[in-house]
């Protein structure tokens, strides 16, 4: 009976989505208050409702009720409770009703926090998110309804995949997904905006905190798959170019661009048009992104839902949303035009050449992702494009942009002034130098380009903090002076400075850790030690560990350096029986310096273990790079200007007034 | 500077950039595709020794062996029509068994001899990866839709 009633939930949704979805939009366009009025109610009750679906499915994990066919297929009783509860998103249809939940989250958050919208844009930005999720709650109920009996009812389910058993990637899709939907917001905010045929400094002021939001959310979604493919797939890889990734990874490019093309549009009041088809554009790269993993037509480590049904829905979808988009873009975007004259090398200049090179970025990302697609459906050629084409497209497009990166914060609005911010930028060319030489110093005789990678990324950073120490007046007024400028500068500036010096962080560990990594595989023998990356390793010997849903052989090396006892590492391979299969939990020794990461397989002929080894320099600072890049994207969430909506009532809001955004 | 030479000088950076990309994507994909082929795909055709491609197909039943060296394993690789020897020095991926789906990639030696320097591992058990089944098809020993999930 319960599961009928979330069943039952998700068909009021949609019934309501309609309503949601239609009368504002004519309201808004003919002037009729009580129907605009409906829009903002309409979204809240189809947030409960979803909601009160999402927990029927999350209770029915819980319980392990078996004639669910959702749960019985993805779900057992053995399974500690945290992964009864994620497996409700581990699986096809638990995953759109996240999708559509988080969907209703943020529509339900502008109908309660946008109060200081204008009515008709709130009403129109509501109704596009409608539409959207008409589109979702129908696919849900047509191809992937995850209330489906099992009749008679099993009296085991069938588990879950094991490797998806573990708290990194418990919470990875959540994140990814709040990102992706979060992008949604700025969708609506555009196509509502196109439907409403202008586009004001305020509008950018409104859409920026749901695009820092989403992309904040996006960036720790990705981070935390790279991190969860790094410990637990056991061959040391933190990103593998891979179709699923890649889906991942395009939106934060593009919504990457949208959130500085939005800072132009606030600020100076043009960019406009190209500002629109970037927030269009980023939610059509989270729909495909959705249909590629979705879908499956792609090969993939990650593919693991595969029903071309489905896909085609997705498709057909993707093209009604985009194309439809785009056409109302068409119409209206000249409209937009604006004539601001300002300088190409500006404030504005480097913001517009960040645009067009995270964009080409993106593109080629994009092809290098869809090719094989194509060239399958047009010849039906089997091909795999893999990390060579990336590292040699993608890599050489971010070192300008990183170089701008550094330069472009010092640049004045609309004027040029190169030669000034080239001489403010002296510290950040001694930073660079002295990275480039110590780590010449360091590692003598290996790959060039690394140093000149960890040089760029040091100039990365020394630019963000000489901007920040320019702010201040640091060393240039008075140390009191300089605390005072400190503690009233805006938090968007610190936001930048920390979002900015993380990628450098996260730079500097990709380079480090792809150029001077060690890695050894041989078989070891109880007993015998050997010398790796400064280290002795001795082989202690396996024993039979049993755990909670596994059975696993868990062996013992004895780290030691130079005599002294480090630690001891201790590789798991463990065995699942439901689903039957196997996995190898590697032993990681982070340090910030290196990780020793050491994963175990199988036992060899004559005796011994297969044992392989990494030394992994500064490979932590990837995830922490992007943890520091998240914290400026909250930071800068938190600025004033973010929480005041219209500037009208903005002394009303000033008083501790929450932010609009929901899910922060 | 007038408004119609600013938007000149960014059509023409952009326009750089593009032909940039363009240029650099044009040798990465000559460099780096990789094609796939079954077993059957290599008896019917020649693919020189140094082209790195990748196989799949089914782990043959009994044909996994481990070499002396503990880290080298030996094994076939069949589309039930055809079989090609592989050969690969590495932990071999959670899921790969004999009996199972598997994707390959690396290149032929002088003796005919698929040195794999990566073997894919796919999350579901329950999963064949589409160009296996697709080869399988192919080879007319497709058996329904077991392979696929749900």
């Amino acid at each position: 009976m319960i599961p009928e009633i979330g069943h039952y939930a998700i068909v009021l949704a949609l019934v309501v989505a309609i309503v949601q979805g239609t009368l504002p939009l004519i309201g808004a366009q003919r002037g009729i208050a009580s129907w605009v009025a409906v829009a903002a109610p309409a979204a809240v009750a189809q947030f409960v409702l979803i909601a009160i679906a999402f927990f029927i499915l999350m209770y029915a994990y819980v319980i392990s009720d078996f004639s669910v066919i959702n749960v019985a297929e993805n779900s057992h009783t053995a399974k500690p409770l945290l992964y009864k509860i994620s497996g409700v998103w581990g699986n096809h249809e638990g995953s759109l009703l996240l999708w559509i939940l988080i969907l209703n989250l943020f529509g339900a958050a502008v109908a309660v926090f946008g109060t200081n919208l204008p009515p008709t844009l709130r009403a129109r930005v509501l109704s596009v998110q409608a539409f959207i999720g008409i589109g979702f709650l129908l696919f849900i109920l047509l191809t992937s309804n995850a209330f489906t009996r099992l009749i008679p009812a099993p009296l085991e389910g069938r588990g879950l995949n094991p490797l998806l058993q573990d708290p990194g990637l418990a919470f990875h899709p959540p994140f990814l997904y709040l990102g992706y939907v979060g992008f949604s917001m700025a969708f609506s905010f555009a196509i509502a905006a196109l439907i409403e045929g202008r586009v004001e400094p305020a509008w950018a002021r409104w859409v920026r905190p749901w695009t820092l939001a989403a992309w904040c959310f996006l960036t720790v979604g990705i981070a935390l798959g790279s991190w969860w493919a790094y410990y637990e797939l056991g061959w040391g890889g933190w990103w593998f170019w891979d179709p699923v990734e890649n889906a991942s990874f395009m939106p934060w490019l593009a919504g990457t661009a949208l959130l500085h093309s939005a800072i132009v549009v606030e600020k100076r009041n043009t960019l406009k048009a190209w500002t629109i088809l970037l927030a269009i554009l980023t939610f059509a790269l989270s729909l495909l992104g959705t249909f590629i993993v979705r879908s499956g037509v792609l090969t993939s480590v990650h593919a693991f839902a595969s029903d071309p049904a489905r896909g085609v829905f997705i498709l057909a979808f993707l093209i009604f949303v985009v194309g439809g988009a785009l056409v109302l873009f068409a119409v209206r975007a000249p409209t937009l035009k604006t004539d601001t004259i300002f300088a190409p090398i500006s404030r504005e200049g480097g913001l517009i050449l960040n645009n067009l090179l995270l964009t080409t970025a993106c593109a080629t990302v994009l092809l290098g992702t869809m090719y094989p697609l194509f060239l399958d459906a047009l010849t039906g050629e089997k091909i795999t494009v893999g990390p060579p084409y990336f590292n040699s497209t993608f890599g050489p497009l971010m070192i300008p942009l990183v170089v701008t990166m550094a330069i472009g914060p010092l640049l004045p609005w609309k004027r040029a002034d190169a030669a000034g911010a080239f001489a403010r930028l002296k510290a950040g060319f001694a930073i660079s130098a002295i990275v480039a030489l110590g780590t010449l110093y360091v590692t003598w005789g290996g790959p060039v380009m690394a140093v000149f990678g960890m040089a760029l990324s040091a100039w990365l950073i020394g630019g963000a903090l000489v901007e920040l120490a320019e702010r201040i007046r640091l060393f240039r007024a008075p140390w009191i002076e300089s605390l005072q400028r400190a503690i009233h500068l805006p938090r968007s500036a610190y936001g930048m400075t920390l979002a900015h010096s993380g990628l450098g962080l996260v730079i500097m560990g990709i380079v480090a850790t792809t150029a001077w990594e060690v890695e050894r595989l041989q078989i070891m023998r109880v007993g015998e030690t050997i010398d790796f990356a400064g280290y002795q390793i001795e082989f202690k010997g396996t024993r039979d560990v049993l755990g909670p849903n596994y059975t696993a052989i868990r062996g013992a090396y004895d780290i030691t350096r130079n005599g002294r006892t480090i630690t001891r590492m201790e590789p798991e391979s463990r065995n699942y029986p439901t689903p039957p299969m196997q996995t190898s939990e590697a032993a990681i020794r982070p340090t910030p310096v290196a990780d020793l990461y050491i994963a175990i397989g199988d036992p060899g002929p004559s005796g011994g273990w297969a044992t392989r080894l990494y030394h992994k320099p500064l490979v932590h600072w990837i995830w922490f790079g992007a943890l520091i890049m998240t914290i400026g994207g909250i930071v800068s969430l938190t600025d004033r200007r973010h929480r005041v909506g219209a500037p009208a009532r903005r002394r009303a809001r000033r008083e501790g007034t929450p932010a609009p955004v929901a899910a922060e | 500077m007038k408004p119609k030479h600013k938007r000149l000088s960014f059509v023409v950076i952009g326009m750089a950039l593009l032909t940039a990309a363009t240029i650099l994507i044009l040798f990465a994909l000559n460099d780096s595709v990789v094609f796939f082929y079954s077993p059957s795909d290599l008896a019917e055709q020649d693919v020189q020794p140094d082209r790195r491609f990748r196989l799949g197909g089914l782990v043959e039943e009994n044909s996994v062996v481990r070499a002396d060296d503990g880290v080298t394993t030996t094994f076939r690789v069949t589309d039930l029509a055809s079989t090609v020897s592989v050969s690969f020095r590495g932990l071999l991926p959670d899921l790969f068994r004999e009996g199972q789906g598997v994707v390959a990639e690396g290149q032929l030696d002088a003796k005919g001899v698929f040195v794999a320097s990566e073997v894919l591992a796919k999350h579901d058990e329950n999963y064949m990866p589409p160009e296996v089944a697709e080869a399988l098809r192919k080879s007319g020993q497709w058996q329904g839709d077991e392979g696929k999930k749900q």
